[in-house]
């Protein structure tokens, strides 16, 4: 059970790592252009302005944790 | 211009994984001597090629949307993380990554814990998850930048190249590559990883982006603006003197 844990632990770490926001502002962003695409729109702007949002949130979150 | 850019991209993030993995395989090796670590050196490198060996040809068989969609959206996760990081300490609000401060602390944390004769055990159980968890970061980057361009191989050119420039500045200098901009080095990483997570996940998502395949240099592009912009607006609220720039 504990090396589960571990294991777990290992992936989340590696894949989502310390801001689970920018996992997840990523998943929802991604999901957002294939819902567009599916529907006709080619929404190619969309990712890297959720990119820009999401990192800046991640950033501006981090510097008020350290203030 | 695909085929470079991906020999690059992983040629950059193999660099700084394998820095990583040789300040430590050094750190044992100078306090607990060559032969256990070596062992654990090569220990974990036959588990990677094992785990290279089995997931490269199973993600060729993968249809590429699906492919790009699921392996575009994890690496510009894993981007993403890398830039965040390369940010706050460009921006001070990180401390920079120092790896002779690294490479200190791991050889006191050898030391303390006193020399074996014969097999040691310690040092080959830290060589091995040394080189065995950074070389798993080099094996999902090769893996899946190989995979989603369906060229495993040249994605490896790029590692292997890493590899040898690590492996012979490293046995040249024989101390943790210290002046190696590891910071800078990261920077790029994070650059690299976002702007191709950014392409392949649109892309496998059904976008079909403007100017084609040229439009990765515009990605790459608005990536590194928006990274330097973000570290010139911490610099200027921190009020942050002279931190290496990325």
């Amino acid at each position: 059970m504990k090396l589960l844990g571990q294991f777990g632990k290992f992936w989340y770490d590696f894949l989502v790592g310390d801001d689970w926001r920018l996992a997840i502002g990523v998943v929802v962003a991604v999901a957002g252009v294939s819902f567009a695409a599916h529907h006709g729109v080619n929404a190619w702007w969309l990712l890297p302005a959720a990119v820009a949002l999401v990192l800046a949130i991640s950033v501006a979150h981090e510097v008020r944790r350290h203030e | 211009m695909h085929s470079v850019v991906l020999v690059a991209a992983a040629f950059l993030a193999s660099a700084v994984e394998m820095v990583e993995a040789l300040t430590i395989v050094l750190a044992v090796g100078v306090t607990r001597g060559w032969r256990s670590a070596a062992w654990g050196v090569a220990a974990a490198v036959g588990g990677l090629i094992l785990i290279v060996a089995g997931l490269g040809p199973a993600l060729a068989n993968l249809p590429i949307d699906s492919l790009r969609l699921v392996v575009g959206t994890v690496l510009l996760v894993f981007g993403l993380q890398w830039l965040r990081k390369a940010v706050l300490r460009a921006g001070g609000v990180k401390a920079l990554h120092d790896e002779e401060a690294v490479y200190e602390a791991e050889v006191a944390l050898l030391q303390a814990d006193g020399e074996r004769r014969g097999h040691d055990w310690y040092a080959f159980t830290v060589a091995f998850k040394g080189v065995f968890l950074e070389g798993l970061e080099v094996a999902f980057i090769v893996v899946t930048f190989g995979g989603t361009q369906k060229n495993v191989g040249l994605a490896a050119v790029g590692a292997v190249a890493a590899l040898v420039v690590v492996l012979v500045t490293g046995t040249i200098v024989h101390a943790p590559l210290a002046r190696v901009p590891e910071n800078t080095l990261k920077f790029g990483v994070g650059v690299m990883l976002t702007a191709f997570g950014i392409f392949w996940s649109a892309e496998g998502a059904g976008v079909t982006w403007p100017g084609a395949d040229l439009s990765l240099l515009g990605l790459i592009a608005f990536v590194v603006a928006l990274s330097v912009g973000l570290v010139a607006l911490l610099r200027k609220t921190a009020d942050v003197p002279e931190v290496t720039a990325p």
